[in-house]
């Protein structure tokens, strides 16, 4: 029936390195094309949702209630701080949901670790291309704001680094998370206690001085507000504290990056 | 001079909680042959196939596969073997080419192209390359799923359950296919709970029960031995096969059931009156070995 050739080949003995950029590519390119196959919806949707937000609170709330934030026009306060919700809702939720379908309902790690590939090399591949998908889905914001009428700057030039930095923290959360759960309905709490509370004290709709000190404590160890802190920065001026941001980013992500291999490891190798 | 062994196993034991999923295995796979693992569900054999592929680690034993030491050197020892799940995990909203260039790129195949081109000859899948898995038939993916495990030419491919819940057209499409790797050198360890699966590609058969290999040979070898040459089935009401049961195994024959009726195993050993007239004579099977040894119905 087969017109193959496949042979068995003669015996070869080599010993893989960690981190092999060649097994971290192939499961990139297994993202990229299942991506070919749903781009446009994701697309659609993370440029059509900074335009609605910006017109709903934006506009909206700037021909109402809010003029300004600290001098800055509350349609470009917005836009600038919807980078980080994009950010977010771009990294931590397709981690948490896609890494959790991918290995409870797809089987699809059993099939990669079969192949010469590790858990921290899945790990770190999966986290990467969400990191890259959702720093590019984090610009649009800021892409849609200049429509707006927000001055290009060329400190805005470092906002995708920025986002990386932040989604791969968030990319690493959620597939922690996904490791952790014991079924999908849990992801309710993830969302409720974790993800929700750190968009709202963001500050990406309304400055964190005005709310209690307790909570701007909290705040300012939130990773979404050093992001739009550095957002803000890229568009209206940068502070010299906001390389302290950036590297508390690359922290975030270093540190759920061994979290989600650690958690992963225990899910995937019985 | 003796094949080099492409799999061995010494004493190796494997636990989940309180359950003892491999208890001391040794196995020994030399390279060329297709080695049939067979055993009822739960004997072991998927956790086997786990722990040869690194993805289970042991709580003792040595392990060795292809010469690299397990789990040590698993990720070296997988980029020479080829894994083939029981389960379809192929990605059904990409197209058959795409499927292969991921598993060619991760098996870090030099030239994509040609052995994703090889690939769907072998599946026989050169005209859909470009559909989506989500379009094949049953019998396609399951090609697909095989080609994708032999992507990049492996020394040593792991089948689990290749056929497991395939209508008998595609199991027989499936078998020619192993068959073809077989006689090209390709070793193969195939685990299965289908007796006939196993009597038609495996050289030899190691039966598993329990976590251990309780009987291995070729087939021909196994059945001589455990069930001799000859079993006698017997149809009839459940009292009169109870009344036969005792009978023979009265005269020192083994008997097992065999869904409605009893077979006498060896009964071309029985002596005068053990073995009902109306009894069907048929040569000893690797079935009747199966059941006897691990005291399950075979499928």
């Amino acid at each position: 029936m087969s017109t193959g050739t496949v042979q068995a080949r003669p015996q070869g003995k080599a010993r893989l390195r960690r981190l092999e950029p060649a097994a971290i590519g192939g499961v990139m390119s297994r993202e990229l094309a299942n991506f070919r196959t749903y781009w446009r919806g994701t697309t659609f949707s993370s440029v059509l949702e900074p335009i609605v937000y910006l017109l709903a609170f934006g506009l909206g709330l700037s021909a109402t209630l809010v003029d300004e934030v600290n001098g800055t026009p509350y349609v470009e306060y917005v836009g600038t701080g919807m980078v980080a919700t994009a950010v977010i809702f771009s990294s931590a939720l397709p981690a948490m949901f896609g890494t959790f379908v991918k290995h409870r309902f797809q089987n699809t790690y059993d099939a990669i670790l079969a192949a010469p590939v590790d858990v921290e090399e899945l790990v770190s591949a999966e986290m990467l291309w969400i990191g890259v998908r959702a720093s590019v889905y984090g610009c649009v914001p800021l892409l849609v704001t200049i429509g707006f009428g927000l001055d290009p700057a060329l400190g805005m030039l470092l906002t995708p680094f920025f986002c990386l930095a932040t989604a791969l923290g968030f990319a690493g959360f959620g597939v922690a998370m996904a490791a952790t759960v014991a079924k999908i309905d849990q992801f309710n709490y993830v969302t409720a206690l974790f993800v929700t509370p750190l968009f709202l004290v963001s500050g990406a709709f309304f400055p964190i001085d005005e709310l209690p000190e307790g909570v701007q404590v909290v705040a300012q160890l939130n990773p979404l507000h050093q992001l739009v802190e550095l957002v803000r920065g890229g568009a209206f001026g940068y502070d010299p504290i906001d390389a302290v941001r950036f590297a508390g980013l690359i922290a975030f992500a270093l540190v759920m990056w061994r979290i989600a291999v650690r958690q992963m490891t225990k899910r995937l190798i019985d | 001079m003796a094949a080099m062994a492409a799999i061995e196993l010494r004493g190796v034991v494997k636990s989940f909680g309180p359950i003892t999923a491999v208890d001391g295995l040794d196995l020994d796979v030399p390279e060329g042959i297709c080695l049939g693992l067979l055993g009822p569900n739960g004997a072991g054999k998927s956790t086997t196939m786990r722990l040869l592929t690194g993805q289970a680690l042991p709580d003792a034993g040595e392990l060795r596969a292809l010469g690299h030491e397990l789990p040590e050197d698993a990720k070296a020892a997988r980029a020479e073997m080829g894994v083939v799940p029981q389960l379809d995990n192929l990605d059904v909203d990409v197209t058959v080419e795409d499927n292969l260039a991921v598993f060619a790129r991760l098996y870090r195949v030099p030239n994509v192209g040609a052995a994703v081109d090889r690939a769907l000859d072998l599946a026989r899948l050169r005209e859909r390359r470009r559909d989506a898995v989500d379009e094949l038939s049953g019998g396609m993916r399951r090609r697909l799923l095989l080609a994708r495990g032999l992507v990049h030419e492996p020394r040593l491919i792991l089948l689990d359950e290749p056929t497991v819940g395939l209508d008998p057209q595609i199991r027989t499409q499936l078998w020619t296919l192993i068959d073809d790797l077989r006689s090209r050198g390709v070793t193969i360890l195939m685990s299965t709970h289908y007796i006939e699966e196993a009597e038609r590609l495996a050289d030899e058969v190691a039966v598993m029960a329990a976590g251990k290999i309780i009987s291995r040979g070729i087939p021909a070898e196994l059945i001589a031995e455990h069930a001799g040459r000859e079993t006698a089935e017997i149809y009839a009401p459940p009292d009169r096969l109870a009344e036969a049961r005792t009978i023979a195994e009265a005269d020192g024959l083994r008997v097992r059931p065999a869904g409605p009726a009893i077979a006498i195993v060896g009964s071309e050993r029985a002596g005068n009156g053990a073995v009902p007239e109306d009894a069907v004579r048929r040569a000893a099977s690797l079935e009747d070995v199966f059941v006897l040894l691990t005291g399950e119905e075979a499928e």
